[in-house]
């Protein structure tokens, strides 16, 4: 039999209680995040993932500021209807510089984590406007106020914070953070360096207009890229193993 | 009722009575005030946002009442604001009787909690209209409303544990185990999951500590927990002083309340992963927070058995009392809901309900009728204690705010079953072709009439509400119902408590 009158001792004194207590509460947490930061093969092994373009930064601050996560994950499951829906089932990999991390955990709307390249610029613009112009039955609340001027001047200063956390901005392009956001949305540009900083990054007038940058621009921007940069064709079944 | 009233209506009653010469009661009864505004300002944005979805068109064009914006402004108003400030009020009012010791810090340590804890949600609420948020969900506040938090709660641990430390009973009441788990813990996870860095130290923007794959899983140990502790532990604390003060019973059993005070609270820590099923975070972990949520449900069993069984021997009163009514069946909700959550962490499960309505069916059984509902039988207790009055105004109004709020849970919780499990099986639906049979949007579609089911199940019980807010006003007012300076001296007579809890039951 368990000796039950030994708790009599916890229960009469606050500091057992609250420090046994602490103790109790932290073993569970404490072995499962760790290891997530201990255990390199977490993060597979993938090539072509790269820290977002200032533009896509920017953009995707405005996904976060918007709270589209309330409605639309950026997690493919991999079921077999997802990968028919969506494409190839994400991965860790892909979300290793998204601060917060978006996965979400309702789909009111669709899951977003491999649109980019899905709809053309124009559809996203129009969409993103008025959704019930381009899908009836949407329930997607209209952001026609993204065309208004995005604020990037303190564009390099995110970039900075970024790399103080373990973003591996260079020195490079923080120095060029407004001029690559500039050109990323101007698709006649000269904008080498801009390509020779950040792989496979697509130069267009996201909205529709080349003459302003807007708020438009830069979530346009953002949502084009998502998914696109591992290239599944090239991955092997190795690097996707994760413990 | 405006907040701004709250000092002068909380200053109301004479201080006659003995007992409100030892303990603090004016920021309690300004609690008591602030629970009831926010938990109608919190299901007005419930029905608003229930709403948009069911009406797109309510999203208005306006950048700062989009469903994208509003909902925080929903989960926090219910979560925080009305759930934290019934905590905050009810564990300073336990504390206190528990030990037979006034709060530590007195009446201005009461104060600063009050308006400390309203600035946080006010700051909070509006950064959210604002587009001002982390974008992790519960953990919504940016850097400097999380550190003002931070002040507040470790004020709340040192008032909470110095009104311990002063107490005049041997033992530390199991109510105030849990209240005390519950402020410990939320501190643990709030500075865990908040981790962050501002952009500069001007900017409202910040970047948090971890990225990808480590901060979902340290979000859902965070989130989960905030419904572990928060949502489940501090209203355990609630559930064992004012169901044996209702029932005027004690406790059913001590042993269990051991049991299950250490079990739950180890236990639920690993829970997190259950909300990442299928994702990229490693199996092992999906697979330990799946198990250990499996084996969560007995120690959750074990509080709903504990609180039932303490009816043993007053059944009767459910009949006669409908607030006791109210915090029963609360403990029911709790019962249902602690174990349809560990079927819905089976992967197998999981598969079919992650991302669809299902989940906010599952949540709001338990918000709103374990969490709700035990709020709302502490209020009808504590408030003609706090003013001082004899009874409540109408207990008719009791039992038509019970049926009409439990019409409505109903309403809601169907709605969502439906709709969840008809859209997960729409996802996954093939035609005799091998394609996929349905589009998105059809299942969006499809949606319409159970979001308009949701919200009016959202209405009913906004309406309960309402009616509890008048019938809370009419009680606090009431000259008839005020106790004389005779009856005021004459202690409420405390359950007749177990050998273990003799000392801490009284009053």
């Amino acid at each position: 039999m368990f000796r039950w009158l030994d708790h009599g001792k916890i229960e009469r004194n606050l500091i057992l209680l609250g420090v046994l207590t602490l103790i109790t509460v932290s073993i569970g947490g404490l072995v499962q995040i760790i290891p997530l930061f201990a255990v390199e093969t977490t993060i597979e092994r993938v090539e072509g993932v790269r820290p977002y373009t200032p533009l896509e930064l920017a953009g995707r601050n405005i996904y976060v500021r918007e709270g589209c996560y309330v409605c639309h994950s950026q997690m493919v499951r991999p079921f077999r209807d997802e990968l028919e829906r969506y494409g190839h089932y994400s991965l860790a990999a892909e979300s290793m510089y998204d601060r917060p991390f978006q996965w979400g955990s309702k789909r009111t709307g669709p899951d977003l984590a491999r649109v980019g390249g899905r709809y053309s610029d124009d559809w996203h613009a129009e969409h993103l406007r008025n959704p019930r112009a381009v899908v009836p039955e949407s329930v997607m609340p209209p952001y026609a106020f993204l065309d208004r001027p995005l604020d990037y001047t303190d564009i390099a200063e995110h970039l900075r914070a970024q790399r103080r956390l373990g973003v591996p901005y260079t020195d490079e392009m923080i120095a060029n953070a407004r001029a690559d956001l500039e050109a990323q949305a101007r698709p006649d540009a000269d904008a080498s360096g801009f390509q020779s900083r950040y792989a496979s990054a697509r130069q267009a007038a996201f909205d529709g207009d080349p003459g302003r940058i807007t708020e438009m621009d830069a979530l346009i921007a953002y949502l084009q890229m998502l998914g696109t940069l591992v290239q599944f064709r090239d991955v092997t079944p190795e690097q996707l193993r994760q413990q | 009722m405006h907040i701004g009233g709250t000092a002068a209506l909380a200053a109301g009653p004479q201080i006659a009575s003995r007992t409100a010469l030892r303990y603090v009661e004016g920021p309690i009864r300004a609690f008591a005030i602030a629970t009831v505004f926010w938990g109608i300002v919190g299901f007005l944005m419930g029905v608003l946002i229930a709403s948009q979805l069911a009406w797109p068109l309510l999203n208005l064009d306006l950048e700062w009442t989009t469903f994208g914006r509003l909902r925080p402004v929903h989960t926090s108003a219910v979560i925080f604001a009305f759930g934290g400030n019934a905590l905050l009020g009810t564990s300073l009012y336990v504390v206190q009787r528990t030990c037979r010791a006034r709060l530590f810090g007195g009446e201005d340590m009461g104060w600063f909690l009050f308006w400390g804890y309203q600035f946080f949600i006010v700051m909070a609420a509006l950064g959210y209209v604002l587009g001002v948020t982390q974008g992790k969900e519960y953990a919504e506040p940016e850097w400097y409303v999380d550190l003002w938090l931070t002040v507040v709660w470790v004020t709340y641990l040192v008032a909470f544990g110095g009104t311990i430390l002063k107490r005049e009973e041997p033992h530390i009441y199991v109510a105030n185990w849990f209240y005390l788990a519950f402020i410990v813990t939320i501190a643990m996870l709030h500075i865990g999951n908040n981790l962050a860095l501002p952009v500069s130290l001007g900017h409202a923007k910040s970047y948090g500590a971890a990225s990808g794959v480590q901060d979902a899983m340290i979000q859902w140990w965070y989130g989960h927990n905030a419904v572990g502790f928060f949502l489940t532990a501090g209203f355990l604390g609630m559930m064992y002083y004012f169901i044996p003060k209702q029932a005027e019973r004690p406790v059913y059993s001590y042993r269990l309340s051991i049991v299950h005070f250490w079990s739950l609270i180890f236990l639920y820590i690993w829970a997190g992963p259950h909300h990442l099923h299928y994702t990229a975070l490693p199996d092992w972990t999906q697979t330990l927070g799946m198990v250990f949520s499996v084996m969560l449900w007995m120690p959750s069993w074990g509080g709903m058995i504990n609180g039932l069984m303490t009816l043993s021997g007053a059944w009767d009163k459910l009949r006669t009392d409908p607030a006791l009514r109210f915090s029963v069946v609360a403990v029911g909700f709790y019962g249902m809901s602690t174990f349809e959550g560990p079927v819905m962490s089976i992967k197998a499960v999981n598969a079919l309900s992650h991302y669809t309505d299902w989940t906010i069916g599952h949540v709001h059984s338990g918000a709103m009728g374990w969490v709700g509902f035990i709020i709302f039988g502490a209020m009808y207790y504590l408030v003609p204690k706090l003013w001082r009055k004899r009874g409540l105004w109408s207990r008719r109004l009791v039992e038509w705010h019970f049926w009409i709020a439990t019409l409505g849970i109903v309403l809601y919780i169907t709605a969502m079953w439906v709709s969840g499990i008809m859209q997960g099986l729409m996802w996954r639906a093939y035609d005799e072709l091998g394609f996929l049979q349905y589009s998105f949007i059809e299942t969006v579609a499809a949606m319409h009439p159970y979001y308009v089911i949701r919200m009016l199940g959202g209405v009913l019980y906004l309406t309960g509400a309402l009616l509890m807010a008048y019938n809370l006003w009419r009680t606090a007012t009431s000259e008839e119902l005020a106790e004389g300076e005779e009856e005021a001296r004459v202690p409420t007579h405390a359950p007749a408590p177990a050998p273990a809890f003799a000392a801490a039951a009284a009053n």
